[in-house]
């Protein structure tokens, strides 16, 4: 009787659950699961784990019906892996959420991500694969009551691991294409938008008397004429001081930052120059705390370097204050012509240069007051400059190279946070090759030269790289890092990783071998980015 | 009890008959070159088959997969009416790259960018480039993670069995 009852009650579930699947409803998700083990090298001060292997791992689950949405996010440190905070540790649904939308509204509760504007006041996102997480934990309202016109309002807090930051985060905004919503047939389009975003902390600072409620807002403009794009946004962030408990230590400043691009492009050729200025802009969803409760997102002004070299010295923003331009120009030499040749050539060139703010970022308080003058580039600090020029030519049906060559200046002391005088700016020069040959048809081996000429820093470094790949299903990459210009004679060491790999549609399995700095890692024709280690590692990626 | 077997294998089979229907874009909104928003559910290709491949500016071997397709683009529509549609995760670091990058490589795919990784998410898309294929009734038959030289001659074989 009892087994009559199980059985019936599992075809009911079954049928149920096939009407669900009939009337469109979808289970859809994806699978990681990084697994490192770690061998101890006193020479380049790596450490060996107590566990000796440390897997982080996450599964996506997303269920859809029709305008209905739900999910979760299962994370699993055991225990983290060793450039991720410890703070991520043990198993937990750290991320899960319910949305609908019907008529215009989208209603959103639980987790979700957001970003207002460029993110100059407001952004959560995620990046797994660095450990970055600031998911908000609330409600989300999206509507649009008209064609052209984008409202959306938020309210809640903001992850830091598994817990999440004291602030509650409130925000808005609003954006209007006018074109869409005047119904303007006109050649230029116009888009302007307004965001607000606020945090309320209550202040139990014994001493000083600190704003509880805390407000950025943001203006952005977009004008779009034909091949021209101009971009623009301008924030501010009221003051905030930081609640230290000393007269000198709090600066009650407002921030701003401005952004600013200038697009042009045609069949064949695109510029894009832009600039942005950062004063005191750091906004975070707590009080006094770490980078790891920032909840604005100033994005970086230089190129994302992929070749290991030239991202061996990356930039970062300065969010307490810097000025950058950059500029970027893609060009296609056509077929036939000199210098094309019979598939044509392309260039890509990219320039950008950062500096400090004369005299510092905006400060104020009893004892001081400053705010920077709004443009000062000759004679300020230097904190990275970077000219670069990427050239690519298919030369036959078998063989692509690409070459570049880049001259950086990176300010050691100012982006790694060093006492300032110790390093000073490490000079690279920079030289890549990247060749690839198709022997026949789905078999490929490329292989990627790459030279780091430098006095400072770790000194000089040369790279070979070279990979094998079986199309669809297998590749084999062996690369050598050797750092032959280090000062150390000790540390003139090389880096050895072999990685393998096997892909099949939605799954892709890969071991590899040796040491690895941190950064972007592109092997076997993706790229991720990835903490530094040492030893044997997994990685399994799967959706479904 | 044979009544009950025989219900058992009825639904079993009902059930993965339903399991085994194809995956829809979910609706998300993305960004066009030209500012506005577009709610992926709405790409159209007349029923023709329609191939998304999520790319960034920064990333290598996306590059070269739609560079390398560029190439054959036109033989590959004319053959089989394809679409090819390239959604950019570039983030607001390097979105004002995309369009010049875009028009100056030639390419003639639609494009789209998810800057805050939105779709990226909502598709179960750890790493890129990831490309998905699209049937007449716009479900998901096939997906490829990464790309090596050679896989477009996969991504074909798959388009022609869903063109003929």
């Amino acid at each position: 009787m009892l087994k009559k009852i199980t059985y019936t009650f599992i075809l009911s579930f079954l049928t149920l659950n096939s009407f669900a699947q009939n009337n469109g409803g979808e289970i859809h998700g994806d699978f990681d699961l990084n697994m490192q083990s770690y061998q101890e090298d006193e020479i380049i001060g790596a450490k060996a784990a107590d566990e000796i292997i440390l897997n982080n791992a996450y599964l996506n689950i997303n269920y859809t019906k029709g305008d209905f949405t739900a999910g979760l996010r299962y994370e699993s440190y055991l225990n983290a892996l060793m450039d991720f905070d410890d703070s991520y540790k043990g198993n937990g649904i750290p991320f899960r959420y319910a949305s609908y939308t019907i008529d215009g509204l989208e209603v959103t509760v639980g987790n979700y991500y957001e970003q207002v504007g460029s993110g100059l006041i407001f952004r959560s996102y995620e990046n797994k694969g660095l450990g970055a997480d600031n998911a908000m934990d609330g409600i989300r309202l999206k509507y649009s009551p008209l064609k052209g016109i984008y409202l959306k309002t938020f309210i809640g807090k903001s992850r830091t691991y598994f817990t999440y930051a004291e602030g509650i985060i409130r925000g808005a905004d609003a954006e209007v294409n006018l074109n869409e919503a005047l119904n303007l047939e006109s050649k230029t389009k116009i888009i302007i938008g307004q965001g607000l975003v606020s945090r309320f902390q209550a202040d139990i600072n014994p001493k000083f008397k600190l704003p509880q409620n805390v407000a950025a807002y943001s203006t952005r403009l977009n004008i779009i004429n034909g091949g021209w794009n101009y971009s623009g946004e301008y924030a501010v962030k009221l003051n905030d001081p930081v609640g230290s408990l000393t007269s000198e230590g709090n600066n009650y400043a407002k921030g701003n930052a401005l952004m600013s691009s200038l697009t042009y492009s045609k069949r064949g050729f695109g510029i894009v120059a832009e600039m942005h200025r950062v004063d005191h802009m750091e906004f975070r969803s707590e009080r006094a705390q770490e980078k790891q409760y920032i909840i604005n997102y100033i994005p970086t002004l230089t190129k994302q370097h992929t070749y290991t070299l030239l991202a061996l010295y990356p930039s970062a923003t300065q969010t307490e204050g810097e000025f950058g331009t950059q500029i970027d120009v893609f060009y296609k030499i056509k077929k036939g012509s000199l210098l094309g040749g019979k598939y044509g050539t392309k260039l890509i060139f990219n320039f950008s240069r950062i500096n400090a703010l004369n005299v510092g970022s905006s400060f104020l308080n009893d004892n001081r007051k400053h705010t920077p003058m709004f443009i000062s580039i000759k004679g300020e600090e230097l904190y990275y400059k970077d000219i670069n020029l990427e050239v690519y030519k298919k030369i036959n049906k078998k063989i692509r190279a690409t070459g570049v060559i880049a001259k950086q200046s990176y300010n050691k002391d100012v982006l790694e946070g060093k006492t300032p005088g110790t390093y000073g700016i490490v000079e690279s020069t920079i030289a890549i090759a990247d060749i690839s040959y198709k022997i026949k048809k789905g078999y490929t081996v490329r292989i990627e030269l790459q030279e780091l000429l430098a006095d400072g820093g770790e000194g000089s470094w040369s790279m070979g790289l070279a990979e094998y790949t079986i199309s669809p299903h297998w590749f084999f990459a062996v690369q050598d890092m050797y750092n032959w210009g280090n000062h150390e004679i000790s540390k003139q060491l090389h880096y050895v990783n072999i990685n393998f790999g096997y892909l099949k549609g939605a799954n892709r399995i890969e071991i590899g071998y040796g040491k690895k700095r941190a950064g972007i890692f592109c092997v076997g024709g993706v790229c991720k980015e990835v903490p530094s280690s040492n030893g044997f590692s997994l990685a399994i990626s799967s959706s479904f | 009890m044979r009544k009950l077997f025989l219900c058992l294998f009825a639904t079993i089979l009902f059930t993965s008959l339903c399991i085994a229907q194809n995956r829809t874009l979910p609706s998300i909104d993305v960004k066009t070159l030209e500012g506005g928003s577009i709610n992926i559910t709405a790409l159209e290709n007349n029923g023709k088959p329609i191939v998304i491949s999520f790319w960034a500016t920064w990333c290598k071997p996306c590059k070269k997969e739609l560079n390398t397709i560029a190439e054959v683009y036109e033989d590959w529509q004319d053959e089989t009416g394809v679409k090819l549609v390239a959604i950019s995760i570039d983030n607001s670091r390097s979105m004002a790259k995309v369009a010049p990058y875009v028009n100056a490589s030639d390419w003639d795919y639609e494009v789209y960018i998810d800057p805050n990784g939105d779709l990226k998410r909502a598709m179960g898309i750890s790493t890129v480039p990831h490309t998905f294929l699209l049937n007449s009734k716009k479900e998901i038959v096939w997906q490829h993670k990464g790309y090596v030289d050679g896989d477009e001659d996969e991504l074909l074989e798959q388009i022609k069995k869903l063109a003929h």
